[in-house]
């Protein structure tokens, strides 16, 4: 925990500067009200009453999300490894390039299904 | 004299708390000012490459300029917009913000000092695990961008979000997958640790296509030209932050430039061998103890900051499927096929099949070669496109933008037939 302290100071200070702007920035500039000022950033007339697609958006990014969590679970196997990397020796080098090999496998499926495409 | 040394991991945790308060005030003070001083920078720099003045009134070479605009921005009115969701709103600069700023706790700033007559490192804390606690909270800074884009309500907000989380994430794992080869060398993921491993050789020079890697994730990991795809003024006006006014705008913009000073600092840890003197300077005595490294770490730190303002005054920005496909077809494999080359490469050295650490180097250069001419090849594919889209500009005709841009040869000279017919 000890390590930790400074972490959290850094937080909390940080933190507190960022409340802190925000609060005071409500006081210090001036309010002019404008119903056309708070409508969301647009041109035309009138503004839409809600994002595009009502706050739903491509499932494109969901692909993304998705494909991002198995590289990220990767990347997190690989490191102990990489720390490791004297102790394992050549069993562990082995054992690291099969996993590689199946996740390059799914990454070449994922590419020649066009996963990795955008349009 | 005893404590001229390099810190082991035993050194941190044992600071009393008057300490620990002075080092996370210095940090917080180094940050605001690095940050104040890249604003100023950047306005400078990308002025003088444009053959322009930049500010100049505000104080002695206008460096006050960014001080006096953050109060300018606290002058201004502070608007929520109807369609947001208020608390989520409000709350987003201020996460990204402080995700910024604590991202900085584990990187070293020099050895042991003695700061009123306790020795202690240059550095706020760390442990066994520090880089991959960068990487936490780099992570939990995107949530600030994806919050303030949906919380805004409004379409173009909501497009840059999803963008700059897209983005995002997608160099992160070429980020985390560079440091890999390091923490191989290092055998440890500790950042003084692997300063201390990066006495004799760089690993900017031995592991050449990790830096480069890395150096590219981490322009597309902090939103910078030319990867700003999420701020894309022509296409999304300002991205997440459209609506945002006033300073909670000041705090996005803070914690941009935090996060510029935290990659560089994280590159200038794992690559240039942190606060370690350069070669020609390593010679003199006492540079790498006391109070000198500081000069060093910041010197590369800022070499770091000129390339970020140089790429923006020199590149234009990528189309966005050209970033993406660039960030997972080809950045993704080739970290991945690095890996293995240096994990094989190391079992022979070791097995004494390979004769030395230069045979990787050997190895390494065409690796980071070929990677920066992918680059390039990635940037230069669609020019001829944008050749063709070169329409004859005619004579005597109206001056009408081409509609669907290139009209093939034959009929731009019916066309200029039809109007030359139609004036005679």
């Amino acid at each position: 925990m000890d390590l930790a302290w400074p972490i959290v100071g850094l937080g909390l200070l940080a933190f507190g500067f960022g409340a802190f702007s925000v609060v005071i920035s409500s006081v210090t500039g001036p309010k002019r009200y404008n119903r056309a000022r708070l409508d969301a950033y647009e041109c035309g007339i009138e503004a839409t009453p809600q994002p595009m697609g009502g706050g739903k958006f491509p499932v494109r990014y969901y692909l993304t999300a998705m494909l991002f969590i198995i590289f990220d679970i990767e990347m997190v196997f690989l490191y102990p490894w990489a720390v490791n990397y004297d102790a394992l020796g050549l069993f562990g080098v082995v054992e690291m390039g099969l996993f590689l090999i199946t996740v390059l496998v799914a990454y070449a499926y994922v590419w020649r299904r066009g996963g990795l495409e955008w349009d | 004299m005893i404590f001229l040394r390099n810190p082991t991991l035993d050194d941190f945790g044992i600071d009393p708390w008057w300490l620990i308060v002075i080092k996370v005030l210095g940090v917080f003070v180094v940050l605001v000012l690095l940050t104040l001083f890249s604003i100023w920078a950047e306005r400078r720099v990308v002025a003088k490459m444009q053959i322009r003045v930049g500010p100049n009134r505000v104080g002695p070479f206008g460096l006050l300029q960014s001080l006096m605009d953050g109060i300018k921005l606290a002058l201004k009115e502070d608007l929520v917009p109807k369609n947001a969701a208020r608390f989520v709103f409000l709350i987003a600069p201020v996460i990204s913000v402080t995700a910024a700023f604590m991202a900085l706790a584990v990187i070293p700033f020099g050895p042991m000092v003695s700061i009123f007559g306790v020795w202690t490192p240059l550095q706020l804390t760390d442990f066994s695990v520090s880089v991959l606690y960068v990487l936490a909270i780099a992570s939990v800074g995107i949530y600030g961008l994806v919050l303030a884009g949906w919380a805004s309500g409004s379409t173009y907000s909501l497009l840059g979000g999803l963008r700059s989380s897209a983005q995002m994430i997608s160099y992160e794992i070429a980020m985390g997958l560079s440091f890999v080869a390091v923490f191989l060398y290092a055998g440890t993921m500790s950042t003084s640790e692997i300063v201390n491993a990066q006495e004799k050789l760089w690993y900017a020079v031995l592991l050449l296509p990790s830096f480069v890697i890395y150096t590219t994730s981490m322009v597309g990991e902090t939103n910078r030209a030319p990867f700003d795809l999420p701020e894309a003024e022509g296409e999304l006006v300002g991205g997440f932050h459209t609506e945002y006014s006033s300073l909670k705008f000041a705090l996005f913009f803070l914690a941009e430039y935090v996060n510029m000073v935290t990659v560089s600092a994280l590159a200038t840890t794992l690559f240039l061998g942190g606060w370690r003197a350069p070669w020609p300077f390593s010679g003199i005595p006492g540079a790498n103890e006391g109070w000198m490294p500081l000069i060093w770490f910041f010197g590369k730190l800022l070499a770091f900051i000129f390339i970020f303002i140089w790429l923006r005054g020199t590149l234009p920005r990528l189309r966005y499927d050209q970033f993406m496909n660039f960030g997972w077809k080809t950045l993704i494999p080739v970290s991945l096929g690095w890996i293995m080359v240096v994990a094989v490469a190391r079992t022979l050295i070791q097995e004494s099949v390979l004769t030395n650490t230069r045979t990787l180097i050997i190895l390494a250069a065409p690796i980071a070669l070929l990677l920066l001419l992918s680059i390039v090849v990635e940037m230069r594919k669609k020019e001829p496109e944008i050749d063709e889209l070169e329409v004859e500009v005619l004579a005597n005709s109206f001056p009408i933008p081409p509609m669907s841009a290139a009209l093939p040869k034959t009929q731009t000279k019916l066309a200029v037939e039809n109007v030359r017919d139609s004036n005679g």
